[in-house]
Order: C-alpha cells, then sequence, then structure tokens
C-alpha cells in the first residue's frame, strides 16, 4: 500500500519537474521561461521530498526530518534566484513579447 | 556590546531568530539529545548577535495566527496555480497574454516586503522583477494576465493584507 503511495508521489513530482523543463522549450521569451523552472518545480520537488521523508521514516530508523529543511533552503533561494534573473533581463533589455516598463526614466 | 556588534545590541536583540535557528539546528542533525537542544540554543543565542547588522530593525509577529493561516493559503496557492502553469504550458504557448505589473506596495518593513516578493515567486505564473527605490512599487511579471489589474488586486488582497496584519499593524 505504501510502495504505491510512494510511486504515485515520486511520478507526480518527476512529471511537475517534466513539465517545468519543458516551459523552457514550449516558451517564447525569457520573462515566460522563467516561470516554467522555478515554478512547476516546486510542486514537483515538494512531492519527491515528502515521499523521501515517508519512505526513510519507514525503515525502522525513527523519523526523517531533513527534508522538512530541503524545502525550506529551496523555498527561500529559489525565488531569490528567479528575482536576480529577472532584474537583470530587465538592465539588459532583453527581447520581450510585452513592453517592459520604462527603465531609463525611473533610474533603476 | 555595541562596540562590538553594532547599535541595538542587546542580550538578545532577535528573540525569535533564537527558537528559529536553534530548531534548525536540532532538524539539521535529526536528533533532540540533550547536548545538541544545549548546543543549538548556544548558536541561536549567538548568531543573531554577530549578523545583527545584516538584521537592523527587530522583528514582531503581531498576530501568529494570522501568519499560520497566510502559511496555509500560501501552500495552498502553490499547489493550485503549479496545476495552472502545467496546464499553460501545455496548453498553446501562443496564446498567452504576458505582462509587466507594478504592485503598489502598503508594506514598510524589509522583511514583510521581502516575503511578500518571495511568497510571489513561489506561486507559479508570477515573479517578482525588480522593487523600486523609492520601495513604493514591485514589479512583477505574470506570465498569463489578461487583466493585469485583476492580478495586482489579487496580490494585495490575497498576500499582502495578511503580511501587513502580522507584521505591521496600524
Amino acid at each position: 500500500m505504501l510502495d504505491y503511495l510512494l510511486s504515485f508521489l515520486i511520478l507526480t513530482g518527476a512529471l511537475f519537474t517534466f513539465i517545468g523543463s519543458l516551459g523552457l522549450v514550449r516558451l517564447r521569451d525569457f520573462f515566460t521561461r522563467l516561470h516554467g523552472p522555478t515554478k512547476a518545480t516546486t510542486l514537483g520537488v515538494g512531492c519527491m521530498l515528502i515521499a523521501s521523508s515517508v519512505y526513510f521514516s519507514n525503515q525502522g530508523t525513527g523519523m526523517s526530518l531533513h527534508e522538512v529543511l530541503v524545502t525550506l533552503f529551496l523555498f527561500i533561494t529559489a525565488p531569490i534566484s528567479a528575482h536576480l534573473l529577472a532584474k537583470a533581463a530587465l538592465h539588459l533589455k532583453l527581447k520581450s513579447l510585452t513592453p517592459p516598463p520604462d527603465t531609463d526614466k525611473a533610474d533603476y | 556590546m555595541s562596540k562590538w556588534f553594532g547599535p541595538r545590541a542587546g542580550l538578545l536583540p532577535h528573540p525569535l531568530l533564537t527558537p528559529i535557528l536553534a530548531s534548525i539546528w536540532l532538524l539539521l542533525n535529526n536528533s533532540l539529545a540533550p547536548g545538541q537542544i544545549v548546543l543549538g540554543l548556544l548558536l541561536g543565542w549567538v548568531i543573531p548577535l554577530f549578523t545583527l547588522r545584516f538584521w537592523p530593525e527587530l522583528v514582531r509577529i503581531h498576530k501568529p495566527l494570522a501568519l499560520l493561516r497566510f502559511l496555509g493559503v500560501v501552500l495552498l496557492d502553490i499547489v493550485l496555480a503549479n496545476m495552472a502553469v502545467a496546464r499553460l504550458i501545455l496548453g498553446r504557448p501562443q496564446s498567452l497574454h504576458p505582462a509587466f505589473l507594478d504592485v503598489p506596495l502598503a508594506l514598510k518593513g524589509d522583511l514583510a516586503i521581502g516575503l511578500l516578493a518571495n511568497v510571489i515567486c513561489l506561486t507559479p505564473g508570477t515573479v517578482s522583477a525588480r522593487l523600486s527605490p523609492d520601495r513604493k512599487f514591485l514589479l512583477v511579471h505574470a506570465l498569463d494576465a489578461p487583466d493585469g489589474d485583476a492580478v495586482i488586486a489579487t496580490i494585495k488582497q490575497r498576500y499582502e493584507a495578511p503580511l501587513k496584519e502580522v507584521f505591521e499593524p496600524c
């Protein structure tokens, strides 16, 4: 029974991570591409971490809570890299599907 | 004390950071041994002192329950919005309406604005791209926003209002 639950979680996680990467190919400018890998992966990695925690907690060596930390660090650091990438892209005036706001005037 | 660690260095400059760091230490070690608890509390006491210049303002949580409810809302939104983005990616990328949105900020504190930007990035479909130098506006890129004002209203009502209630009640 447990095996089915774990398999389901890992497959769901893999599926969402894959869709996130697929976004890199299918979307058409830098800013929309940024959404795929930074986002769909939160749920993907989340599912895998839950599976990992459940599996290692059932190995008879007590609770495994390292995954909580992985989640915490991931949720703190992933948005920061996304934010910096977006900021750098704005600064470099990369091609965008929508006109970015007027950055020269505002002296960002 | 203040000579070494900067202004406002009391014995416990960040009362909230101490238990958080201690629990992170215990999680890292995956143990509840008394020795680890003592070591964790010691680290939780010393680290805030040395990083005080980085966190000058005192953080106060005025409504812990509201914070918990906010975290629940965010977790739920991450799951729902992940599916929405997955559908957008698998659907027809040509018909997307990406947009840059200027979200006016009512929050003032560094931590609160940081948390808001973080949450905006975590919930799929939006990435926070830039904070204006006067901290009045947060530029957000939305993956699919045919109606930009609706997205801004959602962000303000769903994420900013609870954060304001928790960290900066008037």
